[in-house]
C-alpha cells in the first residue's frame, strides 16, 4: 500500500469522524441555545400537500428502518451475527433491508422532484437544502449499490464495520478493516461523516427535537408567570 | 374547586355591519410580514357562505376539533400514537389552496412598459412565487352573498334543512344573510394545544390567552388540523405557525385588542369570566344537546363569597375578581343567557360568544309596519328568514332551543323599547312578552343600556395584568439595564 493513500484513510477515517462529531455537538448545542428558533422541520406541505405525501412517507419509513438497522448492528453485533447463522434468517433481513433501501431511494428522488419541479416549493427551497438532498442521494445510491454489489452486508457490516466505529468511539481508531474496503463502501463511509459535518447547519436538526414527551405529557399546556396557587404579588 | 381567570369575549351580530375594519386593523399590526400575507387571525364572513379557509365548519373534510367516545374524548385528527405514524405526512391538513394564494399587483409594470398601442396594466402576482397568477379565491370571496349558487350552496350548516328552506333562503325578496366575524376562540378545551406534538401551544395560566411558543414550534402542523375553527395558520416561510394573540401586548396595557378597538359597530365586548378547572374534562364528554349548558354551568358567579374564596386560593389577584364582577361578557353568556358559543359540538368550549343575529328575523313584516295579530308573539321567529335551524346549527350544536330561547328575548326587549319610544305597542303587551321570555322591565333595561348606549368602558372590561410584578420575578430589569432586552432578539428567518 502506497503512503499517499494511507495518508487519506487517515484524513478520511480518523480526522474527518472526529472533525464531524466535534462540529456536529458544538454546533447543534449552540445553535440550540441561541438560535432556538431555527430548528425546525421546515414543513412544506401546508405548500403542496400530493407528492409531499409520495416522496416524505417513503423516504421517511425506509431511512428510518435502514439507520435503525445500522444502529443496531453497530450496538449488537454478534447478535445479528448469530441470526445471520441461518441461511433463511439472512436473506429475510437483507431482502427487508434492500426493500428499505429502495423505498428510501424512490422517495428522496421523487421528493427531489417536487423541489425542482413545484414553483411554490422552490421558492422555500435553500442551497443548502440541496447541498443535503445530494448527500443523501449519493448515500442511498452508494448504500443500495453496496447491498446489491457486496451481498450480506448484514453480516460483514457487524463483523468488520462495528469494530472501527466501536474505535473510534473509545478515541483509539483502528483501520485493520477499513483499509481493505471496497472505494463504494468507503465512499458510503465517507458520505455518512459529511453528513454529519452539514446536520447541525441544516433542516436535519429537526431529527434532534422530535417531540417524544407529547407520548406521555398530559394533553392540556398551562404556562404561568407565577406557580398556580401562588398569592398574588408575592415574589416566587 | 379550581377557578381560573379568562378573558372572553361577545360579539352581537345584530350590530356587525360587514365592513372588515377589524380585519384590517388586525392585519396591518400582525401578518403583513413574508409568509403570512394569507392570514386572517379576524375575518368577516357572511353567512350563509363557505367561510375562510373554505368550507372551514366541515370537519368531515378537516377533521378538527373533539370526538366523544363513550367516556372517553379524543381528537379527531391525531392521538398519541397517529402522531407517531403522521408526523412526516399529516393527513387532515388544509394547504394553501383551502384558504387562497395571496396575490399583489405589477404596478412597476405601469411605469416600465415599453410604448406601444395599449395601456399598460398591473397584472396580478403571487405573493408566494412572484409569477403572475389568476386570481380564483380570496380570503372573503364570498361576501355579500357574492356567488351564492357556488359558495353558500356549500354552507355546512345548511345540513338538516329542507328543500323549501333553503330555496327561501335566496329568493327574491326573502333573501337574507348576516355576518360572521371570528377571531381565535381562545377555547377551554383547546384542541389544538392538546396536538401539539413539541408543546409549543399553550393557555397563559394567568387569563387563559392561548399562544404559540415560536421558539418551541417544530412545524409538525398537528395544531392546524386540530382546530376546528382553523384558526391556527402555518407561515410558509419561516416554516412556524402562528395565530391570534389576542393583542396581549394591547391587553397587559389596558388597551383593547386592535379588533375590538376599531369595531364600527362596536358588536365587541371583552370582559373577565372566572370559570371552574376541574370540570373542563368531564362537560367536554357529554352528549351534544347538554353542551351549551354545560359550558354555562363552567362559568362561575363572581359575587358569590365561595368563589371569591376560591379564587383568591387559586392566586387570582382581587383587582381581576373585582373585573369579573364587572364583566359584561358574563352578563351576556351566564346572567341573560343571550350570547352563545359558535359550534360547541366541536367540544373545545370556545370562550368567544355570539348574540345570534335576530335582524333578518324582524325584518319579514308586512306592509303595515310592526303586526301582532298572532296570539302568539313570538310566532315570527320561527317563520323568519333565516331558518331556526340554520341558527341552531352554527350556535346550539344543531339544536333550537337555545337560540330560540336569546331570539325570544332580544325580540321582546326590542319591543319593550318599542313601547316606551315609538308607542305603538303597548307597554303592558311588551311586558307581556319579557315575562314569556323569560325577562322583566328592569333586565330589559341593562340589556337595551349595554346594546345600545354602550361606552368604551362599558363595552371593554380589561383586568389589570401586573404583568410588570410577574416579569420582575423572573427577570430582574436592572440586569439588562443599558442591554438589548430580552426575547427573540434575531429577526425570525427560515434556516439557520
Amino acid at each position: 500500500m502506497t503512503n499517499l493513500a494511507t495518508y487519506f484513510d487517515q484524513l478520511l477515517f480518523v480526522a474527518l469522524p472526529y472533525v464531524a462529531f466535534f462540529v456536529f455537538f458544538l454546533v447543534s448545542i449552540t445553535r440550540y441555545h441561541w438560535r432556538g428558533f431555527t430548528y425546525s422541520s421546515l414543513s412544506s406541505q401546508f405548500l403542496e400537500n400530493r407528492q409531499h405525501f409520495w416522496g416524505l412517507v417513503p423516504f421517511h419509513y425506509g431511512i428510518i428502518v435502514v439507520l435503525t438497522g445500522h444502529v443496531v448492528a453497530w450496538l449488537i453485533p454478534r447478535q445479528v451475527l448469530w441470526w445471520n447463522d441461518r441461511p433463511l434468517r439472512l436473506y429475510i433481513l437483507e431482502i427487508s433491508a434492500l426493500a428499505c433501501g429502495l423505498l428510501t431511494l424512490i422517495g428522496l428522488v421523487s421528493l427531489m422532484l417536487r423541489r425542482l419541479t413545484v414553483s411554490k416549493i422552490r421558492v422555500v427551497t435553500s442551497k443548502l437544502d440541496w447541498v443535503v438532498l445530494l448527500l443523501l442521494l449519493a448515500q442511498v445510491v452508494s448504500g443500495v449499490g453496496t447491498a446489491v454489489l457486496y451481498p450480506w452486508g448484514s453480516s460483514w457490516y457487524a463483523a468488520m464495520a462495528a469494530p472501527y466505529l466501536w474505535s473510534i468511539l473509545k478515541l483509539n481508531p483502528d483501520l485493520t478493516y477499513i483499509a481493505a474496503m471496497p472505494p463504494l463502501v468507503k465512499f458510503h463511509i465517507v458520505g455518512a461523516f459529511a453528513l454529519i459535518l452539514v446536520f447541525p447547519f441544516s433542516r436535519l436538526v429537526h431529527i434532534l427535537v422530535i417531540p417524544n414527551p407529547y407520548l406521555w405529557r398530559k394533553p392540556q399546556v398551562a404556562r404561568w408567570y407565577r406557580a398556580p396557587g401562588e398569592a398574588a404579588g408575592e415574589p416566587v | 374547586m379550581n377557578v381560573r381567570s379568562q378573558i372572553s369575549m361577545v360579539f352581537h351580530l345584530d350590530k356587525c355591519i360587514g365592513c372588515h375594519t377589524c380585519s384590517i386593523a388586525c392585519k396591518n399590526i400582525w401578518t403583513d410580514r413574508n409568509g403570512t400575507e394569507y392570514m386572517w387571525w379576524n375575518n368577516v364572513e357572511t353567512k350563509p357562505g363557505t367561510g375562510y379557509p373554505t368550507a372551514w365548519e366541515d370537519q368531515n373534510k378537516y377533521n378538527g376539533g373533539w370526538a366523544a367516545d363513550g367516556s372517553r374524548l379524543r381528537l379527531k385528527s391525531t392521538s398519541k400514537t397517529q402522531t407517531v405514524f403522521n408526523i412526516f405526512h399529516n393527513p387532515s391538513m388544509p394547504t394553501m389552496d383551502d384558504y387562497y394564494e395571496p396575490w399583489t399587483y405589477d404596478y412597476q409594470h405601469l411605469f416600465n412598459a415599453p410604448e406601444g398601442p395599449d395601456q399598460p396594466t398591473a397584472r396580478p402576482i403571487s405573493m408566494v412565487t412572484g409569477e403572475p397568477i389568476n386570481v380564483e379565491s380570496g380570503p372573503n370571496w364570498d361576501d355579500d352573498l357574492s356567488g351564492s349558487p357556488i359558495y353558500a350552496a356549500n354552507d355546512p350548516n345548511l345540513a338538516g334543512l329542507s328543500e323549501e328552506e333553503k330555496a327561501q333562503l335566496s329568493a327574491i325578496e326573502r333573501l337574507v344573510f348576516f355576518y360572521f366575524p371570528r377571531i381565535c376562540n381562545h377555547c377551554l378545551n383547546p384542541a389544538c394545544v392538546a396536538s401539539c406534538p413539541s408543546g409549543a401551544l399553550y393557555k397563559r395560566g394567568e387569563d387563559g390567552i392561548v399562544l404559540l411558543d415560536q421558539t418551541r414550534c417544530r412545524a409538525w402542523r398537528a395544531c392546524i388540523s386540530a382546530c376546528p375553527y382553523k384558526k391556527v395558520f402555518f407561515n410558509w416561510s419561516t416554516g412556524k405557525s402562528e395565530k391570534c394573540i389576542l393583542c396581549f401586548p394591547r391587553v397587559e396595557t389596558g388597551q383593547a385588542p386592535a379588533c375590538f378597538h376599531s369595531c364600527v359597530g362596536r358588536i365587541r365586548y371583552l370582559g373577565v369570566l372566572l370559570y371552574d378547572a376541574g370540570g373542563i374534562e368531564r362537560m367536554a364528554r357529554l352528549p351534544e344537546e347538554e353542551l351549551v349548558e354545560a359550558q354555562r354551568s363552567l362559568v362561575l358567579d363572581p359575587t358569590d363569597p365561595q368563589v371569591i374564596a376560591a379564587a383568591r386560593k387559586s392566586g387570582i389577584h382581587d383587582a381581576v375578581i373585582e373585573s369579573a364582577q364587572r364583566s359584561p361578557v358574563y352578563k351576556f353568556v351566564k346572567e341573560w343567557k343571550l350570547a352563545l358559543p359558535p359550534h360547541v359540538e366541536f367540544r373545545t368550549f370556545p370562550m368567544l360568544f355570539y348574540v345570534p343575529p335576530l335582524a333578518p328575523v324582524m325584518a319579514n313584516r308586512g306592509a303595515t309596519g310592526v303586526e301582532n295579530v298572532s296570539q302568539d308573539l313570538f310566532h315570527d321567529i320561527d317563520t323568519a328568514r333565516v331558518p331556526m335551524r340554520f341558527l341552531a346549527n352554527l350556535f346550539g350544536a344543531g339544536h333550537e332551543g337555545k337560540v330560540r330561547y336569546t331570539l325570544r328575548k332580544q325580540k321582546a326587549v326590542r319591543w319593550y323599547r318599542r313601547a316606551l319610544t315609538v308607542g305603538d305597542v303597548g307597554v303592558d303587551l311588551a311586558e307581556r312578552m319579557l315575562r314569556e321570555a323569560d325577562s322583566n322591565v328592569e333586565e330589559a333595561e341593562a340589556i337595551y343600556r349595554l346594546t345600545s348606549l354602550c361606552t368604551v368602558d362599558d363595552r371593554y372590561v380589561i383586568p389589570p395584568m401586573y404583568r410588570e410584578e410577574a416579569i420582575e420575578m423572573m427577570r430582574d430589569p436592572l440586569e439588562h439595564k443599558q442591554g438589548v432586552g430580552f426575547g427573540l432578539l434575531r429577526g425570525p428567518r427560515r434556516g439557520m
